[in-house]
């Protein structure tokens, strides 16, 4: 595995526990379709929660809130549908919401945190 | 994270409306969108004051943030609210103090480097923030003169975003930047050009002292090197000097224009268009920003057309708004901008296309058709504003260098002039008018300044006999009321008034 794809899965890791921590209940990881990836499904009330994790090591190359552009979040809230299409039972009558997590460091596990919830 | 607002200014002809901005980050993946009628200039703000904020230490959050220009219905243009953007958007990240920014107003635009750049119109700008009660304002510090002419605002110059931040409280080091001059303002050596240098044209220099006492728009017509540009050059030297107030108004104007102001100039401005002149210069055009023309820059002054039928008669129809309402409007498609435009005009032409017709000992070669074209380019209703017609003859050669000189300064005659309005406003208090050339016709004809039947004789005679149209016989009374004051008289008597008719009687041919 590359060094960048176990900095990513670390960041996920990371990102879970603060989703946890928060009251958030994971559903989903990894979850894959022809169209992509999901990072993280999760519960918070009756909300569902389809939750993109970014890690970077510095932002010499540009925060990673910056690379979740309009593209992405397009192609986020088409995942998310599919993914609501994919499991219609967890689905049902919950609200979907787009959140991102941002983490800055070389190490996922002391890398500064941010989490934007409800992105259009 | 919050909303910051701070203030700036947009300009729809010399007039500035105060524009609020409101920076507002919301939680969303990084952004920056600027809303409320942004030009391409004032769009491409975006990557300015992101590389600027940057450079100069103010780290913008990175959120989406949204600038918002109030009222959102005014079009804006250009590159003067780079400052007013950042400093709302780094107050709105928490870097600057969002009260200290709320109550000034900010005018610059933003190098990448950080470093103010200076824009145009700083004065009029200023002047409306000014007048809108803001204490504060902050200007290029190019522009810093020009700004410090307005009185009654605290301006500070800044050369940099960093020391704006400073100045607002945030923490940040003030880089010690070259700050961005103007260009050295391209101004030709003048020598001051004194009446007395007029040889042998005691008539015109006669006629144009008449023109400035009186406000009177002035028509020379003669042979190619009688002396016409040299005596319509003259005429700024003799006109009073501008109050403040009007001389921060023709300062305006040239704030507006670009041109680099750093004092009041109390001599009025002499514009004179060249007569390929199209009538977008003439009168102001732009496509997407209205840009003042030379009528605009003439503003309290004289405007001189040199070789007038030469111009376009558009052009020159152009002219009859301003002459009559003193303002200017420029319709564009995207925009109106109204400009003050009360000129003193002076036109100067040939008598005919080879300038020899008429001259004694030259030979005309024109065909008479062409004589009469170039004379018809001037339309009856421009002509109705010309008050004197002066007919400028060449000098004899005896005289032109004997090396004698005319024995009236600029500076006596300019006395003469100021004593003359003085009288005449005196004589007009109560009335919107302030000197004899604005006076309305019927008021002289009818109201309390009738002459007594003697005195006008010879003009109702030449009325009767159809010499004159009787809209020349009020330019004769208004002439002669000038006469008059020039003279120190109470009102015209017999002389005034043949002496006013003679200056007119270019226009009975």
């Amino acid at each position: 595995m590359a060094a960048k794809d176990e900095l990513g899965r670390a960041g996920e890791e990371r990102a879970a526990r603060h989703l946890r921590a928060q009251g958030y209940i994971i559903l989903d990881r990894n979850w894959r379709c022809r169209q992509g990836e999901i990072d993280i499904v999760a519960q918070r009330d009756d909300v569902l929660c389809v939750v993109e994790v970014k890690t970077r090591r510095s932002v010499r190359y540009g925060h990673p809130f910056e690379a979740i552009d309009e593209r992405k979040r397009r192609r986020l809230w088409r995942l998310a549908y599919a993914w609501t299409a994919a499991h219609p039972d967890a689905a049902r009558r919950r609200e979907i919401r787009l959140e991102a997590i941002g983490l800055i460091g070389a190490d996922a596990d002391t890398a500064q945190l941010e989490h934007l919830v409800d992105l259009l | 994270m919050s909303t910051a607002r701070t203030w700036a200014v947009a300009l729809t002809g010399v007039d500035g409306h105060l524009v609020e901005i409101e920076a507002d980050f919301s939680a969303q993946t990084p952004e920056f969108t600027i809303i409320g009628l942004p030009d391409k200039a004032l769009g491409e703000a975006v990557q300015r004051v992101r590389n600027a904020c940057t450079n100069s230490g103010l780290d913008i959050p990175r959120r989406r943030l949204t600038v918002n220009l109030s009222p959102a219905s005014l079009p804006k243009h250009g590159s003067g609210f780079d400052l007013g953007i950042a400093v709302a958007t780094a107050a709105a990240g928490g870097m600057l103090s969002a009260r200290a920014v709320r109550g000034t107003v900010h005018i610059g635009e933003l190098g990448l480097d950080g470093r103010v750049r200076p824009v145009a119109g700083v004065l009029p700008a200023v002047y409306a923030a000014a007048r809108a009660g803001f204490e504060r304002v902050i200007v290029p510090h190019a522009n810093a003169a020009e700004a410090a002419l307005v009185p009654g605002i605290e301006v500070h110059a800044a050369a940099s975003l960093a020391e704006v931040a400073a100045l607002h409280g945030a923490d940040v080091e003030v880089p010690d930047v070259d700050a961005v001059e103007l260009a050295a303002p391209d101004e030709p050596e003048t020598l001051p050009l004194d009446l007395a240098d007029v040889i042998g044209q005691e008539e015109a220099v006669d006629a144009l002292i008449i023109a400035a006492a009186g406000g009177h728009h002035m028509m020379l017509s003669g042979p190619p090197g009688a002396g016409k540009t040299m005596l319509a050059r003259r005429l700024p030297g003799i006109l009073p000097l501008l109050l403040d107030d009007e001389a921060l108004e023709v300062a305006a104007i040239r704030s507006l224009v670009g041109e680099p102001v750093m004092k009041l100039d109390p001599v009025v401005p002499f514009v004179a268009p060249h007569h390929s002149a199209s009538m977008a210069a003439l009168v102001g055009g732009g496509t997407r920003m209205a840009r003042p023309g030379a009528i605009v820059r003439a503003h309290r002054g004289v405007l001189f057309l040199d070789e007038t039928p030469e111009f376009q008669r558009a052009a020159l129809d152009a002219l009859r708004q301003p002459l009559e309402s003193g303002r200017i409007e420029v319709h564009r498609a995207g925009f109106t901008a109204s400009y003050p435009a009360r000129f003193q005009l002076v036109l100067a032409m040939n008598p005919c296309p080879c300038g020899n017709y008429g001259v004694r000992g030259a030979e005309c070669a024109c065909p008479p058709m062409s004589i009469r074209r170039y004379a018809s380019k001037l339309s009856g209703p421009l002509r109705d504003r010309i008050d004197i017609d002066l007919q400028v003859a060449r000098v004899a050669a005896a005289r032109a260098t004997s090396g004698e000189r005319s024995r009236v300064t600029s500076a006596s005659a300019r006395e003469r002039v100021v004593a003359a309005r003085g009288a005449a406003s005196d004589r007009l208090r109560g009335t919107p008018w302030r000197v004899n050339g604005e006076v309305p016709g019927e008021r002289l004809r009818l109201g309390v300044l009738r002459l007594p039947a003697t005195v006008r004789a010879p003009l109702d005679r030449a009325l009767e006999r159809g010499t004159v149209t009787l809209r020349a016989y009020d330019r004769v009374l208004r002439l002669a009321w000038t006469i008059a004051d020039l003279a120190g008289a109470n009102s015209p008597g017999i002389d005034e008034l043949g002496r006013a008719l003679f200056l007119k009687k270019g226009l009975l041919a």
